[in-house]
Parts: structure tokens; C-alpha cells; sequence
């Protein structure tokens, strides 16, 4: 039997700007798995993801995105993957249907799927009166939306997401995940990362929990708590001991 | 706290943050380099000494009473200084319509908004009249070590044009959010301070080419006609050159003038300035509506960028309103190029290197925006294309933009000149390639909104470009007249181009 590949396989990732931000980290992500990133501030996600997104370059280590060298044939593995960013980074002046269609270029998917798709997107995310609106005078939640469209519109097998939901109301926060879990049922790989732990809690197939640019701990929500002795505690009270734990370490 | 006390705390916080501005501007916002930013200001104002002495230098020994041609260009100078004064104050005033960084803070806060208003209009008055001083301080030095300290008086004329121009700018740019409203105020505002700004020169320059065939100003200044259409040597409209020249009676009024112009529009619009900035506040992110699409076009992934990018080009505001200017500033020589048809067979040759000059101009800001101000730079950079072909893509779309605009001109020119077209062509190829080369070597990671800063990122490359400009516009001249010293001409150019690429952060 041949073992499945994984949709994300990182190892010895390692990146240093004035500190060392991500060190020697490895990571594996299955196929097909809603896997969450948690840590505190600084304790290198985003730049990890941001590795393997292809946006920096590591200083050492190796990134594989479903079997392909990210970092050797890097058009390759951007084909396959999405990238959201938690500051929603859209163009002002096209509306989010010109947005889209230019994403859906970007990625060559054929205007017969990607026009019916994009719509689709933005309706399910309540864009529906604004298809045809510059993006200026939209609000954080509705860039973060079209961005967000913008990702999915070229149909990816691994969807990136650092902070998603930040600065979203209750509604499209809930939109927003409910398109996600709609993705993982259909197939998709979903990395996310996020300081609401509620949410990593109730999505997450996995949890990775990563402090000082290492992961500390990692599993499902109940493989964490049997790790750390506890049978019957909240993500939030684990992951205050994990990083405290952390701390004292150092 | 007290009004009083109100108003002076409010005002230090506005000085303090117009200083910090600026300074900003200077550095390019990094600390160490006030000092050398210090040292560059006083070697600039020192150097700009010699042109303000070859220049003026030869008016510092004028006595009252003057003649009509010296009264007419004193104080079509002093227009000029004006006019540039209103451009630069109407775009602070915008600036301070739709900044909207501070106005909820300021807006919520219990201080009564006429009073913050007041200052705020009071510190654009003050920003002008000090950058006008600084300015003028070379030429008024010229004038009196030339021609004694009467014309130290020089300088209250500044500070009164400095203020009536601060006025006019914000009773001109309130005037335009009641006709047009706040969504199309941000243009016209931009196109306005822009043609008033050049449109004085240029409108010299129409009437001297039309009138005498050459692009000299002083021509229609100094002419017979300009001194019979004048009024007397008492009338009011001289003051302020009779003010420069040391009229204390005259600099008083003047001075005087410009205080109750600015104190009538803060009072007048002081109270209606808050409604404005709250419209404006309101509609600074227009829904406009974009293209209806019907369907997704089909093509390559860079056909989908440069989609994009025409787009954005096309609805960029700056954009605008600078191909605008370009086009302004080219009707003179196009004017030229007309009357050259029965005229001087060698003055057409001037339009060759405004052509050029303008090219090179247009191509690094159509580069920068391109190139650098890219707002979706992570989106981009995970799209599945080599770096390489995003950035081929950018570059043909800055030369097809070029193209678009310069092509109808220089085909024009094939009616006076083959030759002379396929320079034009050339300079006009080679001055674009240049500018876009030295975006590209000097490229960061900006948003488009921060153009107007783009050259405080890098000076090197901001000089590299105007010098790139300029040594191909001389080239292309001189190709025209001297093809020998044309040689000289681009070798150096292209000596300067190869120090910029050896120096610049990202070669190749």
C-alpha cells in the first residue's frame, strides 16, 4: 500500500530576521485535514506560512506542498495553493467581479468555470449588490470577503488562511466558516491560522500549537489533552499551559 | 482649559505635525538622516544661489520709480510665485479633506470645530508662506547684496501672497465640493492646482510663440504691446512690486490685505469647513461603479496582468490629472511645430526634446505605479508565474501606455520632418526603456496611495530619472542640430545610467 501524500510536509523550516523567528520546525499537514496554527504573538506563524506560501524565503529546511519541492518549482506548487492574508490585500479601483476575473487569469482556470464560480463565491458571501462596486468604499469585513473569494475561485487543493476572521461581524465570520468546512468536506486542505482558539477548537481536524518558532504540541483536541494529563479542559486553558510551560523553559 | 489656552495647545499640535510631516518627506522617514538631510538643505540653498544671481541678479539695482516693462515683470513674477503658492495650498487643502487619520478623534472631541478649523486653516496658511519663504531666500539674498536691504521687503511680499493664496485656495477648493461634490472634488481639485500651477507659464508661452515666434516669456513681458495694454505707474495693481521694492506704505497694505483675506475665509469657512470635511469624510470612498462584465475574457496569465494594469492606469486619478499636465505642457511646442510649417525651419527642433522629456517623465511614474505600487503584492507574488514574467508583463504595459499617448505626436512630426521623427521615435523609446529600467532596479513594495511619496524612498533613483530624462531629451537635440555632440550627449547619459545600475540595490 502506498502512504498518502501529505498536502503539506515541512522540515527543519528555519528563518532568522534580528531573531530567529521559525526554528527548524516541522510540520506535516494531511490531505484533506482543517488544520489550525495556534501560538501567541510572534511565535513565528506567519512567517512559516508565509514560507510556504512562497512569499519568503527560508534560510534552511524544506517545504513540500503535496509532494512537490515548494522552494525547487515553486509555479508548480503555487498552482495548487491559496494564500489569505489577515490584512485583505484587494485593489481599490476593480470591483470584486473584475478581482476575481483577474485572479481566475492569474491562475488560467477557463472563463466558462471561473465566471459562474466567482459569482457563486461572492454571492454565498453576501456580495451579491456590491459585484459591481470599486473596492474602495468597502469596510475591512467585505475586503476580507473578496479576498477571500479571490482565493477560492481558482479551485485550490490547499487553502492558506493567516487570521481570517479578523474583522468580521458574527454573520460573515460564520459564512466564512461555513465555506471552509464546505471545502474540507469537498476534499480541500485547509491551514489556518488564528487567535480566536474557540474556533480552532470547534473547525480544527488538528491542532498545532507553536511557540518561539517551534511546534510544542500537536493532535486533535483530545490527543492534546491526554498530552498535557488533563481529560476535561478548554483549548484556551492547554494552550496558557503549553506556552507557559514554554516559557519557563526558557 | 480656556480658549485661549485651547487654540495655542491645538495650534503646537498642528506645527508639530506639519513639522514631523515634512521632515518625513525629506528623510524618506528614516532618523539617521536628519542631519545629512540638514547639511543636503543648506548646500541646496547655497548652490541655488549662482542661477537666483545669473537669473535676477540684474534687477537687484532697479529704483523706484520703474518703467511699465520692469513693473510688468516684477509682478508677473510675483503671479507666478502666486500661482504656484494656490497650486501647492489647494492640494494641502484636499489633503485635508479626505486625511481622515485624525479627523475622527479631532471631530469627536469636545473642542468647538470652528476653533480647530480656524488653526487648522491657519497652519495650511503658514506651511505655504514658510516653503514659499524658504524658497525665495536665494533670490531675495541676490537682491540685497546686490541692491541693499530695501529689498528685505521681498520677503513681507512673500508672506502676503503666501497668505492671500492659502485663502483663495480654500475658498476655491469649498467652492468645488458645493458644485461638484465631494467625489469628484479630489480630481478636479488635482487637475485644478496642476493647471494653475503651470497654466500662467504656458499661457505666456502661447501668447510669445503665437505673437513673435519664440518660447521666451520676457518676449510678451517686455513687449510695446504688454507696456500699451498697462495702467499707470500709480495703479494698484503694481503695489506689490513697488512692496519688493522697498514701499513700506505699500507692504503694509499688502500685508494687511492678505491677513483680512485669510481672517474672512476662517471665519466664513471655518464653521462650514467641519460640514465639509464630514461630506467628504463620507463619500472619500466613493461606489463607483466599475465595468459590467459580462463574461471573463480567456487568455494567458500576463494578459490577465496587464488587464489589470490597464485598468488600474486608467482609473488612477494621479494618472490623469499628470498625462493631463504632460499634454498641457507640450501644447506650446505643438504650437511651435504649427507656426514652424511657414516659419524657422530650426525652431521646430525644440519639440524634440520636450517630447522626450516627457516621455521619460510619464514612463517613471507610469513605472513606478506599475512596478512598485502593487496592491495585491502577496496575491501576485503566490500566483503561480515566475517573478520574472510579472515583471515583463509590467514593463510592456508602461512602453504600450507610452506608446499610446506619444505615437499621435510623432507621427505629427512626420509632416515637418522624417528624420526628425525617427529621433523623436528613438529618443522617446530610449528615454522610456530608461525610466522604467531605474523603477525597476530601485523597486520596493508600496501601495499606489503612497505615490506622492515615492520619491522620498529613493532620491538616487529620483535624480537617476530626471537626469536619464533630461540627457536624452539633449541627446535627441542635439542629434538634430550637432549629431557629433550627440554622441557625447548619450554616451554620458548612458554613463550615468550605468552608475545608477551599479549602485542601485537590485541589479539586473
Amino acid at each position: 500500500m502506498t502512504p498518502a501524500v501529505s498536502a503539506l510536509r515541512v522540515r527543519g523550516l528555519t528563518k532568522r530576521f534580528d531573531r530567529l523567528a521559525v526554528d527548524a520546525l516541522d510540520l506535516t499537514v494531511r490531505s484533506g485535514e482543517f488544520y489550525a496554527l495556534v501560538g501567541p504573538n510572534g511565535a513565528g506563524k506567519t512567517t512559516t506560512l508565509r514560507m510556504v506560501a512562497g512569499l519568503a524565503r527560508p534560510d534552511a529546511g524544506t517545504v513540500e506542498v503535496f509532494g512537490i519541492d515548494a522552494l525547487r518549482d515553486p509555479v508548480a506548487a503555487k498552482q495548487m495553493m491559496a494564500w489569505v492574508s489577515d490584512e485583505p490585500m484587494i485593489y481599490d479601483k476593480l470591483t470584486p467581479l473584475e478581482y476575481l476575473e483577474f485572479v481566475a487569469g492569474l491562475w488560467a482556470v477557463d472563463p466558462a468555470v471561473a465566471e459562474p464560480s466567482a459569482r457563486r463565491l461572492l454571492t454565498s458571501l453576501g456580495l451579491e449588490p456590491h459585484l459591481h462596486e470599486r473596492c474602495e468604499g468597502f469596510s475591512k469585513g467585505m475586503r476580507q470577503k473578496v479576498a477571500l473569494a479571490g482565493a477560492l475561485v481558482h479551485d485550490p487543493r490547499l487553502i492558506i488562511l493567516d487570521e481570517p476572521l479578523t474583522g468580521l461581524d458574527a454573520v460573515s465570520a460564520r459564512h466564512v466558516k461555513g465555506l471552509l468546512t464546505d471545502r474540507v468536506h469537498a476534499g480541500c486542505t485547509v491551514i489556518m491560522t488564528t487567535h480566536i482558539l474557540e474556533v480552532a477548537e470547534r473547525m480544527a481536524d488538528r491542532i498545532g500549537v507553536i511557540a518561539k518558532g517551534r511546534l510544542v504540541a500537536e493532535g486533535t483536541l483530545a490527543e492534546l489533552r491526554q498530552q498535557n494529563g488533563h481529560t476535561d479542559t478548554s483549548l484556551e486553558d492547554l494552550f496558557i499551559a503549553l506556552v507557559d510551560t514554554e516559557a519557563a523553559a526558557a | 482649559m480656556s480658549s485661549t489656552a485651547e487654540l495655542s495647545w491645538f495650534a503646537r499640535h498642528e506645527l508639530r505635525l506639519a513639522w514631523r510631516e515634512w521632515l518625513a518627506m525629506m528623510t524618506g522617514g528614516r532618523r539617521g538622516r536628519k542631519r545629512r538631510v540638514i547639511i543636503g538643505l543648506i548646500m541646496f540653498a547655497a548652490i541655488l544661489h549662482l542661477p537666483a544671481w545669473a537669473v535676477i541678479g540684474r534687477f537687484a539695482g532697479l529704483e523706484p520709480p520703474l518703467d511699465k516693462s520692469s513693473l510688468i515683470v516684477i509682478t508677473a513674477v510675483l503671479l507666478l510665485a502666486w500661482a504656484l503658492m494656490l497650486s501647492q495650498a489647494i492640494e494641502s487643502v484636499t489633503r485635508v479633506f479626505y486625511a481622515r487619520a485624525d479627523l475622527d478623534l479631532i471631530m469627536s472631541s469636545p473642542v468647538p470645530l470652528s476653533n480647530v478649523f480656524s488653526i487648522r486653516i491657519a497652519a495650511i496658511a503658514l506651511s505655504v508662506t514658510a516653503m514659499a519663504l524658504l524658497l525665495s531666500t536665494p533670490f531675495v539674498d541676490v537682491l540685497v547684496i546686490g541692491g541693499g536691504i530695501r529689498w528685505l521687503s521681498a520677503f513681507g511680499v512673500v508672506i502676503a501672497i503666501g497668505l492671500s493664496a492659502a485663502a483663495v485656495a480654500i475658498a476655491v477648493t469649498v467652492l468645488l465640493f458645493r458644485l461638484i461634490g465631494p467625489r469628484r472634488t479630489r480630481l478636479v481639485a488635482q487637475i485644478v492646482a496642476a493647471i494653475i500651477g503651470a497654466g500662467f507659464v504656458i499661457a505666456l508661452q502661447i501668447a510669445a510663440i503665437l505673437s513673435y515666434g519664440t518660447m521666451s516669456r520676457f518676449a510678451v513681458l517686455t513687449s510695446d504691446a504688454a507696456a500699451g495694454f498697462a495702467p499707470d505707474p500709480d495703479s494698484l495693481l503694481w503695489w506689490p512690486a513697488r512692496a519688493a521694492l522697498g514701499d513700506g506704505e505699500a507692504l503694509l497694505l499688502l500685508l494687511a490685505g492678505g491677513l483680512t483675506l485669510l481672517g474672512m475665509v476662517m471665519a466664513i469657512f471655518s464653521p462650514r469647513f467641519a460640514d465639509t470635511v464630514v461630506s467628504a469624510a463620507a463619500h472619500a470612498v466613493p461606489s463607483q461603479q466599475g465595468m459590467r462584465t459580462k463574461t471573463f475574457r480567456a487568455g494567458s496569465r500576463q494578459q490577465a496582468l496587464r488587464w489589470k494594469e490597464f485598468l488600474l492606469l486608467r482609473r488612477d486619478p494621479w494618472l490623469v490629472s499628470q498625462t493631463l499636465m504632460q499634454l498641457l505642457y507640450l501644447v506650446p511646442p505643438a504650437l511651435m511645430l504649427w507656426r514652424s510649417f511657414s516659419d524657422s525651419r530650426l525652431a521646430i527642433v525644440l519639440i524634440t526634446p520636450v517630447i522626450v522629456m516627457a516621455a521619460g517623465q510619464l514612463a517613471g511614474g507610469l513605472a513606478w505605479l506599475t512596478i512598485s505600487g502593487e496592491d495585491a503584492a502577496d496575491l501576485v507574488a503566490t500566483a503561480p508565474l515566475p517573478p520574472a514574467r510579472v515583471i515583463r508583463a509590467k514593463i510592456e504595459v508602461v512602453l504600450i501606455a507610452i506608446g499610446a499617448v506619444f505615437a499621435p505626436l510623432v507621427i505629427a512630426l512626420v509632416f515637418a520632418s522624417v528624420l526628425q521623427t525617427a529621433v523623436t521615435a528613438a529618443g522617446v523609446a530610449i528615454a522610456a526603456v530608461s525610466a522604467t529600467a531605474i523603477q525597476l532596479w530601485f523597486r520596493v513594495q508600496a501601495r499606489r496611495s503612497q505615490f506622492r511619496r515615492r520619491q522620498t524612498s529613493s532620491r538616487l533613483a529620483t535624480f537617476a530619472e530626471a537626469f536619464s530624462s533630461i540627457g536624452w531629451a539633449a541627446t535627441s537635440a542635439l542629434a538634430l542640430s550637432i549629431p557629433l555632440a550627440a554622441v557625447v550627449s548619450g554616451l554620458m547619459t548612458a554613463a550615468i545610467l550605468a552608475a545608477t545600475w551599479k549602485i542601485s540595490p537590485r541589479r539586473g
